[in-house]
């Protein structure tokens, strides 16, 4: 197989991230993953839904009185945004459009920085408040459950701006298809986790 | 690069087991390691039988003991048992199923090197201020308690570990649904694949909550955290549901790689197909799932209800009907067959009675009231280890005695061997039959030493023997070992004559790229059909000969391990130290930054051409 192997957009295939048995592996291997971080933010869920709102004798904080949902909103907003732009990204890939594909990408990146620098401001925010990491088991296991998203979103970021930057001159071939099948796909994982964040997290916390 | 066989030097070779991504060399060095772990974890297991072969004894202190039986326990799961048997699964598998390496080998090499580093920042605790002393299981009541650095040498080194094995897992599984040769459908994989790849399913999902399991202690001990303290609104009991969602399974993840040691072993030397294959498939699926549903059962005594340990006991006895069905499927295999008694066949023999009898006191700790009675026991010292020795243990010698040749190309000596099974085995059931009884006469698990009036000394002292035993029979093994490799006699093609799956139709010493033509699978056993058809060439294959694509060598891995290593040694120290948090950024540059030169640099392998490959017999 030639990976350097120049592509038209008549012959492309129809899914370049399969082609090669390699690709095939990232792509099946990727997914294995993707089940295991399931379980590893299951794990983190349970811890959080058990310690919610568990402190040293008469803490103030509670679920209620400490998140803001207008926040959290536009930050989720942001955040599936992206996993749109995302899609729109991979259906450039596939139609051959690469300057497409980089472009969305790139605002994809973007709404990533937003969303982090909202992140780090409400973090930021609560510590302000006394609400650091080691006030209570409640605040260990929140800022952990969601600091591990946030550490997930910068490690996607990383990889995205990586890809597209090493990539930038030399358009798609079948080598570097998979790659940027398997960090769209790290991007949607970090976007479903969010929702459940959001629900379980922010919308519980303050209505349930 | 040329596929063209040379001799090389010292430095030379060094550089490529360093830099391997070979799964056969991986498997070398995997063996290797879990050997000398195997060896360390013996020792520690000496010195504790030591200590009790009588009473009052002083021969090591009681913070001393506590420090040896948790490194004893840790060691033997996780660098011992489980890297022997990944070991195993890099030697055996991808050639069971005729594939040219694993799916990803640089990964492959990149979890190797992390069990080791993991595996020495372990060990380093004993000559850094003391080793962990909460007992393998580390329950955080106990664990957070601890002074000193040896619980986070504890958490630290297994989170570096099992990154490695998770890696390992994920890998094997790709390799099984994606790589197998035409033909080799779902059905016709030998039951070692099969087993692999349901203990890998199980790595899969099992593995990340001890991974958070792990991250609460680091955090709680070393940052501030307050999962597991009390005073802080943390609870401890979530440590225990998240070591045994992991712990359990990881029984399973031990035990089934056994079970398709002895279902090949039963099968090769009983000369006939397998018993019932694909009831064994079934069984080895159903207790995968089986396997998560039960962790509670370690936890009747924490007060989870009545409920919950009724269902947990329940779901605890239907592993036995799964478990049973293989026991009978490989009595039915020998049945009418065509013995021959070899060394691993000695041991697959020994095993079904010393399993049987762990599987009956673990239906019995199953029910949940006498399981109040036994809990913390000797009794569940003596059950466990006739399910690990009696099963893990025995398939590991005996895979030992079975794989050699395939992997060396030589014998290894029968007659020892068998001095080795019988000094074993005998000295395992000399050692925890006896543990049953201490266990029932009062005797609790992890105690430092007895009184002489409590009348445990003769037992105690039987069982210290028994494990002499075994101490002798590990040593004829490494003799039978070291004599093997002086002589270095070529064991030659399909050693042991009646080799039925595809990995013994590889010519010897095996090729670097494997087989030369993708083999074409016609059957179960399909070795033992182009036999039986009279097949001189070996196998039918399913591709004419052309090039082979290979990977390239890497140092990555190695250098990304060595930075978790660095940063790890950070983090032990963080609070204390000034240098603490610049040694963690450190170590995590190295491996981020070897991250990325990895995603950077291509890496397409290389090809052996054609023309090579004709000229080439085989070897290294």
């Amino acid at each position: 197989m030639d990976f350097n192997k120049k592509y038209t957009p008549q012959t492309w295939p129809d899914h370049p991230e399969q082609v090669t048995l390699e690709g095939k592996n990232k792509f099946l291997g990727f997914w294995l993953f993707l089940g295991g971080e399931t379980v590893l933010f299951a794990s983190l869920f349970a811890t959080y839904l058990a310690l919610k709102n568990k402190g040293p004798s008469g803490m103030e904080f509670s679920t209620n009185t400490l998140f803001e949902l207008p926040l959290v909103f536009i930050m989720t907003m942001i955040l599936l945004t992206s996993s749109l732009t995302s899609v729109y990204a991979m259906y450039h890939m596939k139609n051959h459009n690469f300057r497409g594909m980089q472009t969305w990408l790139a605002i994809t990146v973007l709404l990533g920085l937003a969303f982090l620098g909202l992140e780090i401001y409400e973090f930021n925010h609560y510590v302000h408040l006394g609400f650091h990491y080691g006030q209570s088991a409640f605040s260990s296991a929140f800022f952990t459950l969601v600091g591990t998203h946030g550490l997930h979103v910068v490690i996607g970021l990383g990889w995205i701006i990586l890809l597209m930057l090493r990539n930038a001159k030399r358009g798609f071939s079948l080598y570097n298809a998979p790659k940027y099948y398997t960090a769209s796909l790290y991007w949607h994982f970090i976007d479903v986790v969010w929702v459940f964040i959001f629900t379980v997290v922010y919308l519980m916390g303050v209505v349930g | 690069m040329s596929s063209i066989a040379k001799k090389k030097g010292f430095g030379a070779t060094l550089w490529d087991y360093l830099t391997t991504v070979d799964h056969k060399k991986i498997a070398v060095m995997y063996l290797a390691a879990g050997g000398l772990f195997f060896v360390i974890g013996g020792i520690e297991a000496m010195l504790i039988r030591i200590q009790l072969a009588q009473p009052d004894n002083d021969f090591v202190s009681a913070g001393l003991f506590n420090e040896i039986i948790t490194m004893h326990g840790t060691t033997m799961i996780f660098l011992a048992a489980m890297p022997i048997l990944f070991g195993f699964m890099n030697a055996v598998m991808p050639l069971q199923i005729g594939a040219r390496d694993v799916a990803f080998p640089f990964l492959n090499s990149l979890g190797f090197w992390l069990f080791l580093f993991g595996g020495i920042f372990l060990n380093l605790s004993w000559f850094m201020g003391g080793a962990p002393d909460a007992g393998w299981t580390s329950y955080a009541s106990l664990s957070l308690a601890s002074p000193g650095h040896g619980i986070d040498f504890y958490a630290l080194g297994l989170q570096i570990a099992g990154a490695g094995t998770y890696i390992g897992g994920i890998n094997f599984l790709v390799t099984i649904i994606n790589m197998r040769a035409p033909g080799m459908t779902y059905m016709r994989m030998p039951l070692f694949t099969w087993t692999t790849f349901v203990a890998s399913a199980l790595i899969l999902f099992a593995f990340p909550p001890l991974t958070i399991g792990l991250f609460f202690l680091i955090l709680d001990r070393m940052f501030g955290g307050n999962f597991f303290d009390h005073t802080m609104g943390g609870n401890t009991i979530i440590w225990e549901h998240l070591f045994w969602i992991f712990g359990h399974p990881e029984v399973y993840i031990l035990i089934l790689p056994a079970f398709g040691i002895f279902s090949e072993i039963f099968a090769l030397f009983s000369r006939k197909r397998l018993f019932g294959y694909s009831s064994m498939v079934f069984a080895t699926v159903l207790i995968g799932f089986l396997g998560f549903m039960v962790w509670a059962h370690h936890m009747f005594t924490v007060g989870l209800g009545p409920t919950a340990n009724a269902i947990f006991a329940v779901a605890t006895m239907a592993i036995a009907v799964p478990t049973g069905m293989k026991i009978f499927n490989w009595l039915l295999t020998i049945w009418g067959g065509s013995i021959k008694v070899t060394t691993p066949m000695l041991y697959a023999l020994g095993f079904i009675p010393s399993f049987v009898a762990g599987g009956v006191t673990g239906i019995m700790q199953a029910a949940a009231p006498l399981d109040y009675q036994l809990h913390d026991s000797y009794f569940i010292v003596a059950h466990f280890h006739y399910v690990i020795v009696g099963g893990v243990v025995l398939a590991i010698l005996a895979a030992v005695h079975l794989y050699w040749p395939l992997m060396f190309n030589q014998m290894l000596s029968e007659k020892l061997g068998k001095w080795t099974f019988w000094f074993f085995f005998i000295g395992f059931h000399l050692t925890f039959f006896i543990q049953h009884f201490l266990g029932l006469m009062g005797m609790p698990r992890r105690v430092f030493t007895f009184g002489a009036d409590q009348g445990w000394d003769l037992f105690n002292l039987i069982s210290s023997i028994g494990a002499a035993f075994m101490a002798v029979g590990v040593i004829i093994l490494v003799v039978n070992i070291i004599i093997t490799v002086v002589k270095n006699v070529p064991a030659g093609n399909d050693p042991w004559e009646d080799g039925r799956t595809l990995e013994w139709a590889i010519p010897q010493p095996v090729p670097f790229y494997n087989f030369k033509q993708t083999p074409l699978v016609r059957g179960l056993d399909t070795f033992w059909i182009e036999k039986q058809e009279g097949n001189k060439e070996g196998m039918t294959y399913a591709e004419p000969l052309s090039d082979i694509h290979m990977p390239n060598n890497s140092i990555i891995p190695i250098v990304m391990t060595f930075g978790l290593f660095i940063a790890a040694f950070g983090a032990l120290y963080n609070g204390e130290k000034d240098w603490a948090i610049p040694v963690i950024v450190l170590g995590l540059a190295i491996t981020l930054g070897s991250m990325a030169v990895r995603s950077i640099k291509d890496d397409h392998g290389f090809h052996i051409h054609k023309e090579d490959l004709m000229n080439d017999k085989g070897g290294k």
